[in-house]
């Protein structure tokens, strides 16, 4: 299965995943979509950068691994949080808005989303508009790739 | 010596459509050249016009494309005589009293002999060649050529060349930049294209960093006048030896790398102390004629042990011609000429934009002064300053040159976007910069990619123009006047690029 | 033919050993058997279902083919009466009808029972229930309107999770609790007031110090004299886990039915897992009841895949864990309070402790602020919960870049390659 992963080495701290996230999971795909979804308003992306690490040289953003045994869907109370095809995903209206989740995954990726009532996490964009990561593709320096790694 | 100030309108202005404008703050980040910043108060992205170098890096990233660069609409009266880069030139020379610099090949509107000369295509009575179906070599070797046919004791031909060659897969070179000029990521990215593509990229004066002799064999290792970074291993390391004599970008002078760029790795490569002025004199201090050259031709043969071609590299000057004959009498193995257009990380404007000749005009002298003088196959010649595209490849192969050199092309297949700023160690897109930060926005992953992908286009579409003349190798196009044809010449430039005008039969 | 997994219990522990099994098997039979007649749901989950957040078929734990997908035979509504470990049986019940299933393996996930402590009357009471199934919230549903009081006893968990349920139901909410402090288990006395406060400011009153001693009808006398009438009655003094089955057969239990690493009581072939079980919470060392659903779930998860004969993962890193959450103001916490703190009390209403001791993380606690969208106190609060599991030294991140905000930044550059490039999960 394909899977993001992050190369510190060439992070920017630009930020553009953050926004190409935020809009992809407001149902945007193209640059006017990001003005309509993003002018004017806080963004809460999916796709967190980290700025600033060892003294302040790295940066590296941070979303859902999408983990082979992960701590999410074991310790969701609702059963909103599921393993699709490798994917973790989650279904905002089985979600109560526990945070349990938020307390266990060890990448503190799964998050609470804008309005704070239920949690949003990363889902590659596979059931977006844009239908692969659109971290990845934006990603300027290619610090972002969705690809196969092997297996375990 | 500044004598007060004078107030001189940005070049650049940076306008923002606000109402696109998210206020990400991407430009801001992006911009080494502090242009960009947010004021929260009134919730806007403000723009401090005056630093801006036009570079694009903000305008390629915006996300909703907010932002553009526009020539500051702000002129001096108008003037064809005095033009706004000659008053404006002229102000910061009274106001710094410094000589005027600049970077990258000279803006001026001086012709370019390549789009004057069209290229020929078979017709009826001479087949063209589908490059897709039939055999079609653009592999070509550069170095001293065996005078005539000879036979082994069994009465075979020798098919061996007796001096050592560099093997081309396309005759398409990397131009030599240093790595000081150039970054690190920017080295590695032509080292590794280099090497996927088959031919060879060029140290330039900064030497060889050490992760980097790994791609020796796709490596031309420089000997300057400044003996930066020169020792055996240096020597041995590469694929040929280029004696740099001159720059088409700056005849005539030295080359100045600024101690903030020398950075640990730079010194450590360059063999200078840290954040010491790497100066290259204007001359090699111990050549003064073509018996001098000769001595350090063959000390660099003797040194390698006669195993590396030799390339003098100078810059297309008036007497090109003459200088090219001592050059291939000297024991050289390769001429290589660079002309007035060429790049440069740094150079005086006044000399850039000044002094030299155009390289078409370099080239046909030289092929023709060599052939005049028997001497062609002594050496082979390369050629660069201006090459832009394939065509420009073959009507250079044409004209008589065995291979091309690239360097702003290959520059900007890695993003440089001819802001003409790279003197000042702030290159946004990662190439000609020691920042860190700026350093790894160059990733030579997809960096070598690019290059390949360039390199490996124009080797497709030279293919395509051969095959349409008939031709199928690289060694029957070189020097093959009859395939180009002029355009707006005048007779003296015909006569001069050796090539008749469009319309003439043979 | 194929052995088969018996699993008394229908909630998150038996999921976990239907889908612990599944993992490594498909051949095992596997029967559910649950006294509840509904397909499975998540128990927390019905304070939320009377708040309105979910409703009968959102709050269902899994998919309604989540037996069949499993192979999973599922006898909803019986009641196993007992275990009979040397003839690996159990019996059941159904209205009129008993039987007996043989096991191979069996599964005893029986979860806990409310405690009642004695008091005068409490028969008198004509409409009272506990507040720990779906039944009792559909009572709470039926029997709460706008103008009824409901008088909660205990101000734990389960008795505030009520009173936020039911508080769109009516105003009229008291609850009671004999310790001085709200949330007595979980939270300290300057913690128990900010939250306490909180919950008064949404509408609740507090009667702490005192319980009910007595009551007539619908009037409860209280020891410090005070008398409540109310409409409802909630009983929410306290949970104890239900381990009469395994107690019965001869099973050891100690305060939960003991277990080993890998999830095997003291009977041969039975194992235990989820709230009626005792953990060994790893921050403190000690045994210790761990009434929370994703430990349930991580043991049912343990005890269905080593029922399957591997045995190779021992489940080992159980800790206390809560995340819980009253009208948009979170708490997370983690692990044992012990060691060196470092807390803050941030201006919005918000507090943050984190714990150290001998060079590890050992427990934090994280409360929201006053402005129930804006979380950022818990953010990644997960970050510390792993840091905490998997007992990474301090000394190899840096600690002082995290305490205030987790963040994987403190983590070594080598550490953070893995975790976000590698492939090792």
């Amino acid at each position: 299965m394909r899977r993001v992963f992050v190369n510190e080495e060439w992070c920017l701290g630009c930020h553009l995943c953050e926004y190409h996230c935020a809009n992809a999971n407001m149902g945007g795909v193209t640059a006017q979509d990001m003005v309509r979804n993003l002018r004017g308003k806080k963004i809460h992306p999916r796709i967190r950068v980290e700025d600033g690490a060892d003294g302040g040289k790295i940066n590296f953003a941070v979303q859902c691994r999408h983990c082979y045994d992960p701590m999410c869907v074991k310790s969701c109370i609702a059963g909103a949080l599921t393993v699709e095809d490798g994917v973790v995903t989650h279904n905002p209206d089985k979600c109560v808005g526990c945070f349990t989740c938020v307390l266990t995954c060890p990448y503190g990726c799964v998050m609470p989303d804008g309005d704070g009532k239920v949690v949003q996490k990363c889902e590659l964009c596979l059931r977006n508009k844009v239908g692969a990561p659109a971290c990845a593709e934006h990603c300027p320096n290619r610090a972002i790739v969705y690809e196969e790694r092997g297996t375990l | 010596m500044e004598q007060g100030k004078i107030y001189l309108s940005p070049e650049h202005e940076v306008v923002r459509d606000n109402d696109k404008c998210i206020r990400c703050q991407v430009c801001e980040r992006q911009c080494a050249n502090k242009v960009h910043s947010y004021d929260a108060d009134i919730d806007k992205m403000l723009a401090c016009d005056e630093n801006c170098v036009n570079c694009q890096r903000c305008v390629s990233l915006c996300p909703t494309h907010a932002l553009k660069i526009r020539r500051c609409e702000n002129r001096f009266r108008e003037n064809n005589n005095w033009n706004e880069t000659k008053i404006r030139e002229l102000y910061l020379q009274a106001n710094s009293g410094g000589v005027m610099l600049g970077a990258m090949g000279t803006p001026l509107d001086y012709p370019t002999y390549w789009d004057h000369m069209l290229i020929n295509a078979s017709q009826v009575t001479n087949p063209s060649i589908d490059p897709l179906r039939e055999p079609m070599e653009t592999r070509t070797f550069l170095g001293k050529k065996n005078q005539k046919p000879e036979r082994d004791a069994n009465g075979k031909i020798i098919t061996k060349f007796k001096s050592p060659q560099i093997e081309l897969d396309v005759p398409v070179m990397f131009s030599a930049m240093s790595y000081g000029s150039i970054s690190y990521n920017a080295h590695e990215s032509l080292a590794r294209a280099a090497t996927e593509l088959g031919t060879c990229y060029n140290t330039g004066e900064g030497g060889l960093h050490e992760d980097f002799y790994k791609y020796g064999p796709n490596t031309i290792v420089q000997v300057a006048s400044g003996r930066f970074g020169v020792h055996g291993d240096y020597l041995m390391a590469g694929a040929a030896i280029e004696i740099k004599m001159g720059q088409g970008a700056k005849p005539g002078i030295g080359g100045h790398l600024p101690g903030r760029k020398v950075g640990p790795d730079v010194s450590r490569t360059r063999m200078i102390p840290e954040g010491s002025d790497a100066i290259s004199p204007a001359p090699h201090h111990d050549i003064y004629s073509i018996e001098d050259l000769r001595q350090l031709v063959y000390s660099l043969k003797e040194a390698t042990a006669y195993t590396k071609p030799v390339i003098v590299k100078i810059s297309a000057v008036h007497n090109v011609a003459a200088i090219a004959s001592g050059i291939a009498r000297s024991g050289a193995d390769i001429i290589a000429i660079d002309g007035f257009k060429g790049g440069t990380g740094a150079a005086p404007s006044r000399i850039r934009d000044n002094v030299g000749i155009p390289i078409e005009v370099a080239l046909a002298a030289v092929d023709a002064r060599l052939r005049e003088e028997g001497i062609r196959d002594n050496v082979s010649v390369v050629i660069g300053g201006s090459i832009h595209s394939s065509s420009d490849v073959v009507k250079a192969i044409a004209l008589g040159a065995d291979a091309v050199y690239i360097g702003t092309a290959s520059l900007l297949a890695l993003g440089c976007h001819l802001c003409r700023s790279c003197h000042l160690n702030k290159c946004n897109w990662g190439i000609a910069t020691q920042e860190p930060d700026l350093v790894k926005r160059l990733n030579p992953d997809w960096g070598y990619k690019r290059l390949v992908n360039l390199v490996s286009a124009w080797k497709h579409e030279i293919m395509e123009m051969m095959g349409g003349m008939g031709i199928n190798s690289i060694e029957a196009l070189r020097g093959n006047h009859l395939m180009l044809r002029g355009v707006g010449l005048n007779e003296k430039e015909l006569e001069l690029l050796g090539i008749k005008h469009a319309g003439e039969n043979i | 033919m194929a052995k088969k997994f018996v699993i008394i219990g229908n909630s998150a522990a038996a999921v976990g050993a239907v889908e612990g099994l599944r993992a490594v098997d498909k051949d095992w039979e596997i029967v559910i058997i649950s006294d509840e007649p509904y397909h499975t749901y998540g128990r927390p989950l019905i304070s939320y279902l009377l708040f309105g957040k979910t409703d009968e078929e959102r709050i269902k734990f899994r998919p309604d083919e989540f037996y069949s997908a499993n192979g999973v035979t599922a006898m909803l509504g019986c009641t196993v009466t007992q275990i009979d470990a040397a003839a690996k049986t159990v019996s059941w019940s159904k209205d009129d009808y008993t039987g007996s299933l043989q096991y191979d393996k069996l599964l005893v996930s029986t979860g806990s029972v409310p405690f009642v402590p004695p008091m005068n009357g409490l028969e008198t009471v004509p409409l009272k229930t506990p507040f720990m199934k779906l039944d009792d919230a559909k009572f709470l549903q039926e029997h709460v309107k706008a103008d009824t009081r409901v008088f909660i006893i205990g101000a734990g968990l389960i008795g505030l999770k009520c009173a936020e349920g039911i508080s769109k139901l009516t105003k009229n909410i008291t609850v009671c609790d004999l310790a001085p402090r709200i949330l007595p288990s979980i939270l300290e006395d300057e913690l128990a007031k900010i939250m306490q406060n909180w919950i008064e400011q949404n509408g609740v009153k507090f009667m702490l110090g005192d319980t009910a001693d007595k009551f007539d009808g619908n009037k409860a006398v209280m020891k410090s004299g005070a008398v409540v009438e109310f409409d409802v009655l909630v009983l929410a003094v306290g949970v104890r886990p239900n381990v009469a089955l395994i107690k019965d057969a001869g099973g050891d239990v100690n305060k939960g039915i003991v277990t080993d690493q890998f999830c095997r009581t003291s009977l041969k072939d039975v194992y235990a897992a989820g709230d009626c079980t005792e953990s060994f919470d790893i921050t403190s060392e000690q045994a210790k009841i761990l009434a929370l659903l994703p430990n349930a779930y991580a043991q049912g998860y343990a005890a269905g895949r080593n029922a399957a004969g591997l045995e190779d993962k021992p489940y080992d890193s159980a800790m206390p864990m809560n995340a819980i959450g009253f009208w948009g103001k979170h708490i997370l916490s983690a692990g044992s309070y012990i060691g060196e703190k470092h807390e803050v009390f941030g201006d919005d209403g918000s507090y943050r402790l984190i714990c150290r001791d001998a060079g590890l993380l050992k427990g934090f606690i994280l409360i929201g602020g006053n402005d129930i969208h804006d979380h950022s106190v818990l953010d990644r609060a997960g970050i510390y919960t792993n840091l905490i599991k998997d007992k990474t030294p301090l000394d190899t991140v840096d600690f002082e870049s995290i305490k205030d905000r987790a963040s994987l930044k403190g983590f070594a550059a080598d550490a953070r390659k893995k975790k976000l490039a590698g492939v090792e999960r």
